[in-house]
Protein backbone atom coordinates (compact mmCIF):
# COMPACT_ATOMS: atom_id res chain seq x y z
CA UNK A 1 0.00 0.00 0.00
CA UNK A 2 0.73 3.21 -0.65
CA UNK A 3 0.03 6.62 0.26
CA UNK A 4 0.95 9.63 -2.30
CA UNK A 5 0.25 13.35 -1.58
CA UNK A 6 1.68 16.89 -2.55
CA UNK A 7 2.12 19.98 -0.77
CA UNK A 8 3.45 23.43 -1.31
CA UNK A 9 6.18 22.55 -4.41
CA UNK A 10 7.08 18.90 -2.47
CA UNK A 11 5.62 15.03 -3.54
CA UNK A 12 5.48 12.36 -1.35
CA UNK A 13 5.51 8.20 -0.95
CA UNK A 14 4.59 6.91 1.99
CA UNK A 15 5.21 2.76 1.63
CA UNK A 16 2.39 2.09 4.60
CA UNK A 17 4.20 -1.34 5.75
CA UNK A 18 8.03 -0.28 5.56
CA UNK A 19 7.12 3.08 6.88
CA UNK A 20 9.27 4.35 3.88
CA UNK A 21 9.11 8.04 3.32
CA UNK A 22 9.82 8.94 -0.39
CA UNK A 23 10.40 12.54 -1.26
CA UNK A 24 9.61 12.40 -5.26
CA UNK A 25 9.29 14.65 -8.17
CA UNK A 26 6.37 15.33 -10.26
CA UNK A 27 7.06 12.56 -12.65
CA UNK A 28 7.58 9.83 -9.90
CA UNK A 29 4.30 11.65 -8.78
CA UNK A 30 2.43 10.69 -11.93
CA UNK A 31 3.72 7.61 -12.95
CA UNK A 32 2.30 6.41 -9.22
CA UNK A 33 -1.00 7.42 -9.44
CA UNK A 34 -3.43 4.66 -10.03
CA UNK A 35 0.03 2.88 -10.92
CA UNK A 36 0.39 4.44 -14.21
CA UNK A 37 3.91 3.30 -14.41
CA UNK A 38 2.43 0.16 -15.23
CA UNK A 39 0.38 0.98 -18.47
CA UNK A 40 1.27 1.39 -22.10
CA UNK A 41 -0.51 4.17 -23.21
CA UNK A 42 -0.43 6.22 -19.85
CA UNK A 43 3.00 6.12 -19.77
CA UNK A 44 2.95 7.42 -23.48
CA UNK A 45 1.13 10.36 -21.97
CA UNK A 46 3.90 11.01 -19.18
CA UNK A 47 6.18 11.05 -21.59
CA UNK A 48 4.65 13.78 -23.55
CA UNK A 49 4.80 15.61 -20.49
CA UNK A 50 8.24 15.19 -18.92
CA UNK A 51 10.18 13.53 -22.38
CA UNK A 52 10.85 9.91 -22.77
CA UNK A 53 14.69 9.77 -21.32
CA UNK A 54 13.25 11.38 -18.20
CA UNK A 55 10.31 8.87 -17.76
CA UNK A 56 12.08 5.94 -18.24
CA UNK A 57 14.67 7.18 -15.91
CA UNK A 58 11.92 7.02 -13.03
CA UNK A 59 10.72 4.25 -14.03
CA UNK A 60 13.88 2.37 -13.27
CA UNK A 61 13.66 4.28 -9.93
CA UNK A 62 10.33 2.82 -9.21
CA UNK A 63 11.45 -0.37 -9.70
CA UNK A 64 14.30 -0.41 -8.42
CA UNK A 65 12.61 0.52 -4.87
CA UNK A 66 10.35 -2.52 -5.88
CA UNK A 67 12.85 -5.11 -6.20
CA UNK A 68 14.87 -3.82 -3.08
CA UNK A 69 11.28 -3.54 -0.97
CA UNK A 70 11.40 -0.35 -0.65
CA UNK A 71 7.99 0.45 -2.44
CA UNK A 72 4.34 -1.36 -2.72
CA UNK A 73 6.13 -3.79 0.41
CA UNK A 74 3.85 -6.31 2.29
CA UNK A 75 2.12 -6.27 5.59
CA UNK A 76 4.05 -8.60 7.96
CA UNK A 77 0.89 -8.07 10.28
CA UNK A 78 2.68 -7.60 13.07
CA UNK A 79 1.15 -10.24 15.61
CA UNK A 80 1.09 -8.35 19.52
CA UNK A 81 4.48 -9.83 20.54
CA UNK A 82 4.42 -6.83 23.24
CA UNK A 83 3.06 -8.59 26.12
CA UNK A 84 0.97 -5.59 27.69
CA UNK A 85 0.83 -5.17 31.39
CA UNK A 86 -0.83 -1.87 33.41
CA UNK A 87 2.16 0.40 33.14
CA UNK A 88 0.55 4.08 32.83
CA UNK A 89 -1.78 5.64 35.40
CA UNK A 90 -3.66 8.61 35.10
CA UNK A 91 -4.82 9.59 38.34
CA UNK A 92 -7.38 12.07 38.96
CA UNK A 93 -6.66 14.00 41.97
CA UNK A 94 -9.64 15.98 41.84
CA UNK A 95 -12.94 15.61 40.24
CA UNK A 96 -13.57 19.47 40.60
CA UNK A 97 -12.24 22.32 38.98
CA UNK A 98 -11.78 26.24 39.72
CA UNK A 99 -12.64 26.75 36.22
CA UNK A 100 -15.92 25.99 34.20
CA UNK A 101 -14.48 25.50 30.83
CA UNK A 102 -17.77 24.66 28.35
CA UNK A 103 -15.97 22.55 26.04
CA UNK A 104 -14.95 20.23 29.32
CA UNK A 105 -15.22 16.69 28.65
CA UNK A 106 -15.14 16.15 32.31
CA UNK A 107 -18.29 17.83 32.82
CA UNK A 108 -16.54 20.69 34.62
CA UNK A 109 -14.46 19.07 35.72
CA UNK A 110 -16.84 16.62 37.97
CA UNK A 111 -17.15 14.01 35.63
CA UNK A 112 -20.96 13.74 36.13
CA UNK A 113 -21.16 13.04 39.73
CA UNK A 114 -19.81 14.20 43.06
CA UNK A 115 -17.20 16.77 43.65
CA UNK A 116 -14.79 15.14 45.30
CA UNK A 117 -10.29 14.61 46.15
CA UNK A 118 -7.94 11.51 45.96
CA UNK A 119 -7.17 10.99 49.44
CA UNK A 120 -3.51 9.79 49.95
CA UNK A 121 -4.44 6.60 50.60
CA UNK A 122 -6.40 5.70 47.52
CA UNK A 123 -3.71 7.17 45.69
CA UNK A 124 -1.49 5.00 47.42
CA UNK A 125 -3.09 1.77 46.93
CA UNK A 126 -3.55 2.16 42.95
CA UNK A 127 0.45 2.84 43.14
CA UNK A 128 1.05 -0.32 45.23
CA UNK A 129 -1.44 -1.75 42.04
CA UNK A 130 0.95 0.00 39.46
CA UNK A 131 4.45 -1.62 41.06
CA UNK A 132 2.63 -5.29 41.33
CA UNK A 133 1.02 -5.28 38.09
CA UNK A 134 3.46 -3.86 35.49
CA UNK A 135 5.32 -7.03 35.03
CA UNK A 136 8.89 -6.18 33.28
CA UNK A 137 8.28 -3.25 32.78
CA UNK A 138 10.81 -0.27 34.29
CA UNK A 139 9.18 2.45 33.42
CA UNK A 140 6.27 3.58 35.07
CA UNK A 141 3.90 7.18 34.28
CA UNK A 142 1.45 8.33 36.52
CA UNK A 143 0.08 11.66 35.09
CA UNK A 144 -1.24 13.71 37.74
CA UNK A 145 -4.73 14.80 36.46
CA UNK A 146 -9.00 16.30 37.06
CA UNK A 147 -10.31 18.23 37.18
CA UNK A 148 -7.59 20.53 38.49
CA UNK A 149 -4.76 18.48 40.38
CA UNK A 150 -3.81 21.55 42.04
CA UNK A 151 -6.11 22.03 44.27
CA UNK A 152 -4.86 18.64 45.52
CA UNK A 153 -1.71 19.76 45.51
CA UNK A 154 -0.34 18.42 49.00
CA UNK A 155 -1.50 14.64 47.91
CA UNK A 156 0.34 14.99 44.97
CA UNK A 157 3.66 15.41 47.19
CA UNK A 158 3.34 12.66 49.24
CA UNK A 159 2.24 10.43 46.51
CA UNK A 160 5.57 11.56 44.37
CA UNK A 161 7.25 10.77 47.57
CA UNK A 162 5.40 7.37 48.07
CA UNK A 163 6.23 6.67 44.36
CA UNK A 164 9.94 7.51 44.71
CA UNK A 165 10.10 5.07 48.06
CA UNK A 166 8.87 1.81 45.86
CA UNK A 167 11.34 2.20 42.99
CA UNK A 168 14.07 0.46 44.62
CA UNK A 169 12.30 -2.50 46.11
CA UNK A 170 10.52 -3.03 42.72
CA UNK A 171 13.09 -2.06 40.64
CA UNK A 172 10.74 0.53 39.32
CA UNK A 173 11.02 4.45 37.80
CA UNK A 174 8.07 6.48 38.01
CA UNK A 175 7.91 9.23 35.29
CA UNK A 176 5.44 11.48 36.81
CA UNK A 177 3.32 14.06 34.98
CA UNK A 178 0.93 16.88 35.27
CA UNK A 179 -1.46 18.89 33.19
CA UNK A 180 -3.12 22.12 34.98
CA UNK A 181 -4.64 25.29 34.05
CA UNK A 182 -2.34 27.47 35.80
CA UNK A 183 -4.94 29.22 37.98
CA UNK A 184 -3.14 28.15 41.27
CA UNK A 185 0.78 27.67 40.03
CA UNK A 186 2.27 30.00 42.38
CA UNK A 187 6.21 29.86 43.04
CA UNK A 188 6.39 26.92 45.15
CA UNK A 189 4.44 24.58 42.98
CA UNK A 190 6.20 25.97 39.83
CA UNK A 191 9.75 25.09 41.97
CA UNK A 192 8.01 21.86 42.88
CA UNK A 193 6.45 21.06 39.16
CA UNK A 194 10.26 21.64 38.06
CA UNK A 195 11.90 19.34 39.93
CA UNK A 196 9.57 16.49 40.22
CA UNK A 197 7.74 16.01 36.89
CA UNK A 198 8.68 15.11 33.63
CA UNK A 199 6.58 16.92 31.82
CA UNK A 200 3.89 19.47 32.33
CA UNK A 201 1.21 20.21 30.32
CA UNK A 202 -0.05 23.79 30.83
CA UNK A 203 -3.75 24.49 29.28
CA UNK A 204 -4.37 27.43 27.29
CA UNK A 205 -6.48 28.10 24.58
CA UNK A 206 -4.41 30.93 22.61
CA UNK A 207 -5.63 34.74 21.97
CA UNK A 208 -7.40 35.78 24.85
CA UNK A 209 -10.75 36.37 23.16
CA UNK A 210 -10.35 32.72 22.42
CA UNK A 211 -9.07 31.32 25.33
CA UNK A 212 -12.04 33.39 27.41
CA UNK A 213 -14.76 32.15 25.34
CA UNK A 214 -14.29 29.00 26.98
CA UNK A 215 -12.17 28.80 29.40
CA UNK A 216 -14.10 30.90 32.08
CA UNK A 217 -14.11 31.36 35.79
CA UNK A 218 -16.75 29.78 38.33
CA UNK A 219 -18.41 33.41 37.89
CA UNK A 220 -17.99 33.39 34.22
CA UNK A 221 -15.17 35.52 33.69
CA UNK A 222 -12.61 34.80 31.11
CA UNK A 223 -9.59 33.30 32.78
CA UNK A 224 -6.83 34.34 30.32
CA UNK A 225 -5.74 37.27 32.56
CA UNK A 226 -5.31 34.99 35.80
CA UNK A 227 -3.34 32.49 34.03
CA UNK A 228 -1.53 34.39 31.10
CA UNK A 229 1.76 35.11 33.85
CA UNK A 230 1.38 32.50 35.97
CA UNK A 231 2.08 30.05 32.76
CA UNK A 232 5.21 32.57 31.05
CA UNK A 233 6.55 32.10 35.21
CA UNK A 234 6.54 29.04 35.03
CA UNK A 235 8.18 27.86 31.71
CA UNK A 236 10.95 30.88 32.16
CA UNK A 237 12.02 28.49 35.09
CA UNK A 238 11.70 25.31 33.42
CA UNK A 239 14.97 25.28 31.81
CA UNK A 240 15.26 22.15 29.21
CA UNK A 241 12.57 19.63 30.91
CA UNK A 242 9.46 19.23 28.84
CA UNK A 243 6.32 21.00 28.87
CA UNK A 244 3.07 21.90 26.82
CA UNK A 245 1.29 24.52 26.45
CA UNK A 246 -1.89 22.78 25.13
CA UNK A 247 -4.99 24.56 23.50
CA UNK A 248 -7.91 23.04 22.82
CA UNK A 249 -9.81 24.45 19.02
CA UNK A 250 -13.02 24.69 17.85
CA UNK A 251 -15.64 25.89 15.35
CA UNK A 252 -15.20 28.99 17.36
CA UNK A 253 -11.59 29.72 16.22
CA UNK A 254 -11.05 27.44 12.80
CA UNK A 255 -8.23 29.62 12.29
CA UNK A 256 -6.26 28.23 15.40
CA UNK A 257 -2.88 28.85 13.64
CA UNK A 258 -3.22 32.35 14.55
CA UNK A 259 -3.70 30.73 18.30
CA UNK A 260 -0.19 29.25 17.77
CA UNK A 261 1.30 32.30 16.95
CA UNK A 262 -0.24 33.79 19.93
CA UNK A 263 1.09 31.43 21.95
CA UNK A 264 4.58 31.66 20.70
CA UNK A 265 4.61 35.52 20.97
CA UNK A 266 4.02 34.68 24.60
CA UNK A 267 7.38 32.61 24.73
CA UNK A 268 5.96 29.11 24.58
CA UNK A 269 8.22 26.92 22.56
CA UNK A 270 6.38 23.80 23.02
CA UNK A 271 2.68 24.06 21.87
CA UNK A 272 0.28 21.74 21.11
CA UNK A 273 -2.65 22.87 19.69
CA UNK A 274 -5.87 20.40 19.18
CA UNK A 275 -9.18 19.83 18.30
CA UNK A 276 -12.23 19.73 20.71
CA UNK A 277 -13.44 16.57 20.93
CA UNK A 278 -17.69 17.39 21.29
CA UNK A 279 -21.14 15.46 20.65
CA UNK A 280 -21.72 16.67 17.20
CA UNK A 281 -24.96 18.94 18.40
CA UNK A 282 -22.82 20.80 20.31
CA UNK A 283 -22.55 24.46 18.63
CA UNK A 284 -18.52 24.35 19.20
CA UNK A 285 -17.90 21.01 17.68
CA UNK A 286 -16.03 20.10 14.30
CA UNK A 287 -17.85 18.21 11.99
CA UNK A 288 -16.92 16.89 8.22
CA UNK A 289 -17.98 20.11 7.13
CA UNK A 290 -15.43 22.15 9.20
CA UNK A 291 -12.60 19.65 7.23
CA UNK A 292 -11.61 21.33 4.50
CA UNK A 293 -10.72 24.95 6.22
CA UNK A 294 -9.11 22.63 9.19
CA UNK A 295 -6.93 21.46 6.16
CA UNK A 296 -5.99 24.56 5.23
CA UNK A 297 -5.59 26.15 8.73
CA UNK A 298 -2.72 23.23 9.39
CA UNK A 299 -1.03 24.39 5.65
CA UNK A 300 -1.03 27.69 7.33
CA UNK A 301 0.28 26.32 10.71
CA UNK A 302 3.32 24.00 8.64
CA UNK A 303 4.19 27.79 6.89
CA UNK A 304 4.70 29.73 10.27
CA UNK A 305 6.40 26.12 11.30
CA UNK A 306 8.89 26.26 8.60
CA UNK A 307 9.72 29.94 8.69
CA UNK A 308 10.10 30.42 12.32
CA UNK A 309 12.76 27.24 11.84
CA UNK A 310 14.76 29.58 9.78
CA UNK A 311 15.62 31.68 13.06
CA UNK A 312 17.11 29.59 15.76
CA UNK A 313 15.43 32.59 18.47
CA UNK A 314 11.93 31.57 16.63
CA UNK A 315 11.85 28.11 16.54
CA UNK A 316 9.56 25.93 18.44
CA UNK A 317 7.76 22.74 18.52
CA UNK A 318 4.19 21.58 17.27
CA UNK A 319 3.40 18.56 19.26
CA UNK A 320 1.37 16.93 16.14
CA UNK A 321 4.45 18.12 13.71
CA UNK A 322 6.83 15.87 15.89
CA UNK A 323 7.83 12.97 13.96
CA UNK A 324 10.55 10.57 13.90
CA UNK A 325 11.26 8.90 10.73
CA UNK A 326 13.94 6.45 11.79
CA UNK A 327 14.01 6.49 15.63
CA UNK A 328 10.22 6.32 16.47
CA UNK A 329 8.29 3.59 17.72
CA UNK A 330 8.32 0.04 16.60
CA UNK A 331 5.80 -1.72 14.70
CA UNK A 332 4.52 -3.88 17.52
CA UNK A 333 4.20 -0.56 19.19
CA UNK A 334 2.16 1.03 16.47
CA UNK A 335 0.10 -2.07 16.00
CA UNK A 336 -1.52 -1.74 19.04
CA UNK A 337 -2.18 1.22 19.82
CA UNK A 338 -2.92 3.79 22.74
CA UNK A 339 -3.15 1.25 25.06
CA UNK A 340 -6.14 2.44 27.14
CA UNK A 341 -7.57 -0.23 29.68
CA UNK A 342 -4.54 -3.15 28.62
CA UNK A 343 -1.59 -0.29 29.46
CA UNK A 344 -3.13 2.54 30.58
CA UNK A 345 -5.92 2.73 33.36
CA UNK A 346 -7.26 5.80 34.70
CA UNK A 347 -8.21 6.16 38.77
CA UNK A 348 -10.91 8.07 40.06
CA UNK A 349 -11.02 9.51 43.99
CA UNK A 350 -13.48 6.86 44.64
CA UNK A 351 -10.84 4.36 43.47
CA UNK A 352 -12.37 2.80 40.34
CA UNK A 353 -10.44 2.11 37.43
CA UNK A 354 -11.33 2.93 33.81
CA UNK A 355 -9.81 2.36 30.39
CA UNK A 356 -8.51 5.98 30.25
CA UNK A 357 -9.70 9.62 31.80
CA UNK A 358 -11.87 10.05 28.75
CA UNK A 359 -14.75 7.24 30.00
CA UNK A 360 -14.82 8.13 33.51
CA UNK A 361 -18.33 8.91 34.46
CA UNK A 362 -19.74 6.00 31.69
CA UNK A 363 -20.02 3.65 34.87
CA UNK A 364 -20.58 0.60 32.64
CA UNK A 365 -17.03 1.07 31.92
CA UNK A 366 -15.47 0.34 35.33
CA UNK A 367 -13.11 -2.06 34.59
CA UNK A 368 -12.24 -2.61 38.66
CA UNK A 369 -10.81 -0.57 41.99
CA UNK A 370 -7.50 0.07 43.76
CA UNK A 371 -8.68 -2.66 46.35
CA UNK A 372 -9.75 -5.48 44.35
CA UNK A 373 -7.61 -4.95 40.80
CA UNK A 374 -9.24 -5.89 37.55
CA UNK A 375 -12.44 -7.04 37.83
CA UNK A 376 -13.98 -6.82 34.28
CA UNK A 377 -11.86 -8.64 32.34
CA UNK A 378 -15.10 -8.40 29.12
CA UNK A 379 -13.86 -4.36 28.79
CA UNK A 380 -10.52 -5.32 28.85
CA UNK A 381 -10.73 -8.09 26.45
CA UNK A 382 -12.99 -6.06 24.55
CA UNK A 383 -10.23 -3.08 24.16
CA UNK A 384 -7.10 -5.83 23.75
CA UNK A 385 -8.91 -7.62 20.53
CA UNK A 386 -9.05 -3.71 18.58
CA UNK A 387 -5.75 -3.40 16.70
CA UNK A 388 -5.22 -1.42 13.54
CA UNK A 389 -5.24 -4.61 11.71
CA UNK A 390 -8.34 -5.99 13.07
CA UNK A 391 -10.49 -2.93 12.62
CA UNK A 392 -11.88 -3.11 8.76
CA UNK A 393 -11.66 0.94 8.22
CA UNK A 394 -7.98 0.97 9.67
CA UNK A 395 -6.20 -1.84 8.12
CA UNK A 396 -6.07 -0.66 4.62
CA UNK A 397 -5.47 2.87 5.60
CA UNK A 398 -2.18 4.26 4.63
CA UNK A 399 -1.54 5.96 8.10
CA UNK A 400 -2.59 2.94 9.83
CA UNK A 401 1.03 2.75 12.11
CA UNK A 402 1.32 6.62 12.39
CA UNK A 403 -2.10 6.53 14.46
CA UNK A 404 -2.60 3.00 15.53
CA UNK A 405 -5.94 2.86 14.73
CA UNK A 406 -6.61 6.02 17.19
CA UNK A 407 -8.93 7.16 19.93
CA UNK A 408 -11.04 4.30 21.33
CA UNK A 409 -13.05 6.54 23.49
CA UNK A 410 -13.63 8.75 20.31
CA UNK A 411 -14.76 5.64 18.48
CA UNK A 412 -17.32 4.50 20.76
CA UNK A 413 -18.47 7.82 21.76
CA UNK A 414 -18.82 9.09 18.24
CA UNK A 415 -19.97 5.28 16.43
CA UNK A 416 -20.96 3.36 19.54
CA UNK A 417 -17.99 0.88 18.39
CA UNK A 418 -14.53 0.63 19.31
CA UNK A 419 -14.19 -0.69 15.55
CA UNK A 420 -15.04 2.41 13.83
CA UNK A 421 -12.54 5.62 14.24
CA UNK A 422 -13.80 9.14 14.37
CA UNK A 423 -13.72 9.89 11.14
CA UNK A 424 -13.16 13.99 11.82
CA UNK A 425 -10.10 12.55 13.96
CA UNK A 426 -8.96 10.71 11.08
CA UNK A 427 -9.12 13.17 8.62
CA UNK A 428 -7.27 15.64 10.27
CA UNK A 429 -4.54 13.04 12.03
CA UNK A 430 -3.96 12.28 8.28
CA UNK A 431 -3.36 15.90 7.57
CA UNK A 432 -1.32 15.96 10.39
CA UNK A 433 1.13 13.54 9.32
CA UNK A 434 1.16 14.98 5.74
CA UNK A 435 2.29 18.33 7.00
CA UNK A 436 5.11 16.56 9.67
CA UNK A 437 6.53 14.80 6.98
CA UNK A 438 6.66 17.96 4.57
CA UNK A 439 8.21 19.79 7.43
CA UNK A 440 10.87 17.26 7.79
CA UNK A 441 11.62 17.30 4.01
CA UNK A 442 12.04 20.88 3.60
CA UNK A 443 14.01 21.50 7.00
CA UNK A 444 16.84 18.53 6.09
CA UNK A 445 17.00 20.25 2.61
CA UNK A 446 18.00 23.52 4.57
CA UNK A 447 20.60 21.65 6.88
CA UNK B 1 18.44 8.47 -7.49
CA UNK B 2 17.66 11.85 -9.57
CA UNK B 3 14.13 11.18 -8.98
CA UNK B 4 13.84 9.90 -5.53
CA UNK B 5 15.30 10.44 -2.23
CA UNK B 6 14.32 8.17 0.32
CA UNK B 7 13.84 10.28 3.91
CA UNK B 8 14.39 7.27 6.67
CA UNK B 9 17.42 5.24 7.20
CA UNK B 10 15.68 2.28 8.54
CA UNK B 11 12.19 0.62 7.73
CA UNK B 12 9.90 -0.47 10.09
CA UNK B 13 10.33 -3.93 9.40
CA UNK B 14 14.19 -4.03 9.63
CA UNK B 15 15.36 -5.99 13.04
CA UNK B 16 12.04 -7.13 14.06
CA UNK B 17 13.30 -9.46 16.68
CA UNK B 18 14.79 -6.82 19.08
CA UNK B 19 11.62 -4.84 18.94
CA UNK B 20 8.40 -4.75 20.95
CA UNK B 21 9.59 -4.39 24.26
CA UNK B 22 6.74 -2.12 25.66
CA UNK B 23 8.89 0.28 27.76
CA UNK B 24 7.67 3.34 25.54
CA UNK B 25 5.37 6.01 26.67
CA UNK B 26 1.86 5.29 26.32
CA UNK B 27 0.80 7.58 24.09
CA UNK B 28 -1.72 9.98 25.87
CA UNK B 29 0.25 10.50 28.94
CA UNK B 30 2.15 13.05 26.47
CA UNK B 31 0.14 16.25 25.48
CA UNK B 32 -2.96 15.85 24.11
CA UNK B 33 -5.51 13.29 26.17
CA UNK B 34 -7.78 13.41 23.56
CA UNK B 35 -6.18 12.86 19.72
CA UNK B 36 -4.06 9.57 20.01
CA UNK B 37 -1.17 9.85 17.41
CA UNK B 38 1.31 7.01 18.64
CA UNK B 39 3.73 7.81 15.22
CA UNK B 40 5.20 10.83 16.98
CA UNK B 41 5.93 9.17 20.46
CA UNK B 42 9.86 8.34 21.33
CA UNK B 43 11.32 4.38 21.16
CA UNK B 44 12.81 3.76 24.95
CA UNK B 45 14.72 0.43 23.26
CA UNK B 46 17.61 2.34 21.27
Amino acid sequence: MIHLFSLDDMYFVIDTNSGLVHAADEVIYDLLTDENFKYGDKVELIKQKFGKETTEEAISEINYLIVNDMLYTEDVNPQNKIKTAVKAMCLNMTHDCNLRCEYCFASQGSYNGKRSFLSFETGKRAFDFLVKNSGTRRNLEVDFFGGEPLMNFETIKKLVSYGRSLEKEYKKHFRFTTTTNGVLLDDEKIDYLNENMANVVLSIDGRKSVNDRMRRTVNGKGSYDIIVDNLRNFVSKRMDKDYFARGTFTSYNLDFSQDVKHMRELGFDKISVEPVVAKPEEKYALNEEHLEVLKKEYEKLTKFYVDSYKDKDKRFQFFHFNIDLDGGPCIYKRSIGCGAGTEYIAVTPNGDFYPCHQFVGQEDFIIGNVDDGITNDKIVDKIRKVSVNEKPVCKDCWAKYYCSGGCHANAYNFNGDFNIPYKVGCELEKKRIECSIYIKAKINNKE
Amino acid sequence: MIHIKTLNKTKLTDNMNAKGCGECQTSCQSACKTSCTVGNQKCENK
